[in-house]
């Protein structure tokens, strides 16, 4: 069976901007699905994510704009101090609504309004971090039948935003940042 | 199992659109334009800790219990601010706009969606330090009348005072911040003087009309929970509400650059969102 998935959603907070880089680096000009981003930042923090991992990826980096349509050839980013969200009809929206699991970015926020916009035609991805947030979005995207990715405990800066992911879903893939890119590699390849 | 997923998200889909009716058609408020993942999402949880099975069963509920209707308008209305929020905002308004204003004999601001009024006091410190404040008359609306009452209160934690004056000293204020409060217990109380020339009011942006013309309307972070529809027709009546020359002060990630008021306006400070109402429309072509 082959899927047509139409987009991926990541969650990171502490090691992720290495980890990011890693997985980012891997995927060519080529890679056709849009990829929306909540990393942990601070509240105060300029552009330097998206600055810096524009200049180093294929793809184009940006921090989302409100109401801004998702587009394939793009990874978008929460800016910091802003929920991200997934609007019906694949456009993005801001909010500055209370933090959710501490957190203003939220992955839980971005995975839960993306499940229920892309339904089983989403991927969604755990990678290292401090905390428990995008656990229960994670758990939504499985409910919705999307594909649920999660950084291995075992190769991650920090292990808990991963183990309480994996403790939440029976997740499909736990991977290394290298193995994740090779399977969106591929699978990107079946959607071509 | 897929399917039954589908199924009951596309019923959820009918039901929301059903509760923002039957909340218009009871009390006037109209959602009917929100953006739908934050009106879903906030629903989702008021679902869940009402212990309610579904959006039909809260749709009743709104209907016969006002309470209820009011959690729902608090659950709606984002009242997530502080006191100089995004410093460099008000470090340009000081800066670049103040000494504009300053050259009218009078001047009056609107401040559109003021929520609890933290940024409120804020205009009205900054503009008490450049020696406008008496020649100015704030107005300060919310369509949530709870959350107006605090507002015209100026109450405020303690805990927050710490992150409040360090937004005030980034913003480029001139004196000690704790001149402008007393402590109080957990509390702080804003000075009476900073109150004395700010109208605290009910206006709906959705379904009021405009009731001044004003020099300058900040209305931040409050679009982003607009459908691009209602976007257009509260920026239609901000226009309307503008002299000519007046400044529209708008949040970090808002803009109306892909907007129908965007003829309208200069952008001055592109960063702040900071646009300048054109004196008049330049012919087309130009």
């Amino acid at each position: 069976m082959s899927m047509q998935y139409k987009a991926i959603v990541i969650g990171s907070s502490a090691g992720g901007l290495n980890a990011l880089r890693t997985l980012l680096t891997m995927l060519d000009a080529d890679f056709k699905i849009p990829i929306i981003i909540v990393q942990h930042t601070s509240p105060s923090s300029d552009n330097y994510i998206t600055t810096y991992l524009n200049d180093l990826c294929k793809l184009k980096v940006k921090e989302a704009d409100e109401k801004e349509k998702i587009m394939s050839g793009y990874i978008y980013f929460a800016p910091p101090n802003f929920h991200l969200l997934v609007e019906e009809k694949f456009f993005l929206s801001l909010s500055i609504e209370e933090r959710v699991n501490f957190a203003r970015p939220s992955i839980d926020v971005l995975f839960e309004t993306a499940a229920f916009t892309y339904k089983e035609k989403l991927i969604g991805i755990v990678l290292t971090g401090a905390n428990h947030d995008g656990a229960m979005g994670l758990r939504k995207i499985k409910e919705f039948g999307g594909l649920t990715i999660v950084q291995d405990p075992k190769t991650a800066e920090v292990n808990s935003m991963p183990l309480s992911a994996i403790k939440a879903t029976k997740v499909d893939h736990i991977l290394s940042l290298e193995d994740i890119g090779e399977l969106l590699i591929s699978i990107n390849r079946n959607f071509l | 199992m897929e399917n039954k997923t589908d199924l009951t998200q596309d019923n959820i889909n009918i039901e929301i659109d059903l509760f923002l009716e039957a909340i218009f058609q009871k009390y006037g408020y109209d959602f009917r334009n929100y953006g739908k993942a934050h009106i879903k999402r906030r629903l989702l949880h008021r679902m869940q800790l009402s212990k309610a099975q579904s959006i039909s069963e809260m749709q009743y509920k709104v209907l016969y219990e006002e309470a209820f209707f009011n959690l729902i308008l608090k659950d709606f209305s984002i009242n997530v601010t502080e006191m100089f929020r995004d410093p460099s905002f008000y470090k340009n308004v000081r800066e670049e706009i103040i000494p504009i204003l300053k050259t009218y004999p009078f001047i009056k601001i609107w401040h559109a969606g003021c929520s609890s009024g933290e940024e409120v006091y804020s205009m009205a410190i900054l503009l008490m330090e450049e020696g406008l404040y008496d020649r100015t008359q704030i107005y300060a609306t919310d369509f949530n009348h709870q959350i107006l009452r605090k507002a015209k209160e100026g109450i405020y934690p303690i805990s927050k005072i710490k992150e409040f004056t360090a937004n005030y000293q980034k913003s480029g204020g001139t004196k000690s911040f704790s001149d402008y409060y007393m402590a109080k217990y957990e509390s702080v109380i804003f000075n009476n003087e900073l109150k004395k020339n700010i109208i605290f009011a009910d206006h709906n942006l959705v379904t009021d009309k405009a009731f001044a013309e004003v020099h300058m309307i900040v209305c931040r972070n409050v679009l982003i929970y607009f459908n691009k529809d209602l976007q257009n027709q509260v920026l239609k009546l901000f226009t309307a509400s503008l002299l000519p020359g007046g400044y529209l002060c708008l949040g970090t990630k808002e803009t109306i650059r892909f907007s129908e008021a965007n003829i309208y306006y200069h952008t001055i400070i592109d960063n702040e969102k900071i646009f300048k109402k054109k004196l008049q429309l330049e012919s087309t072509g130009s």
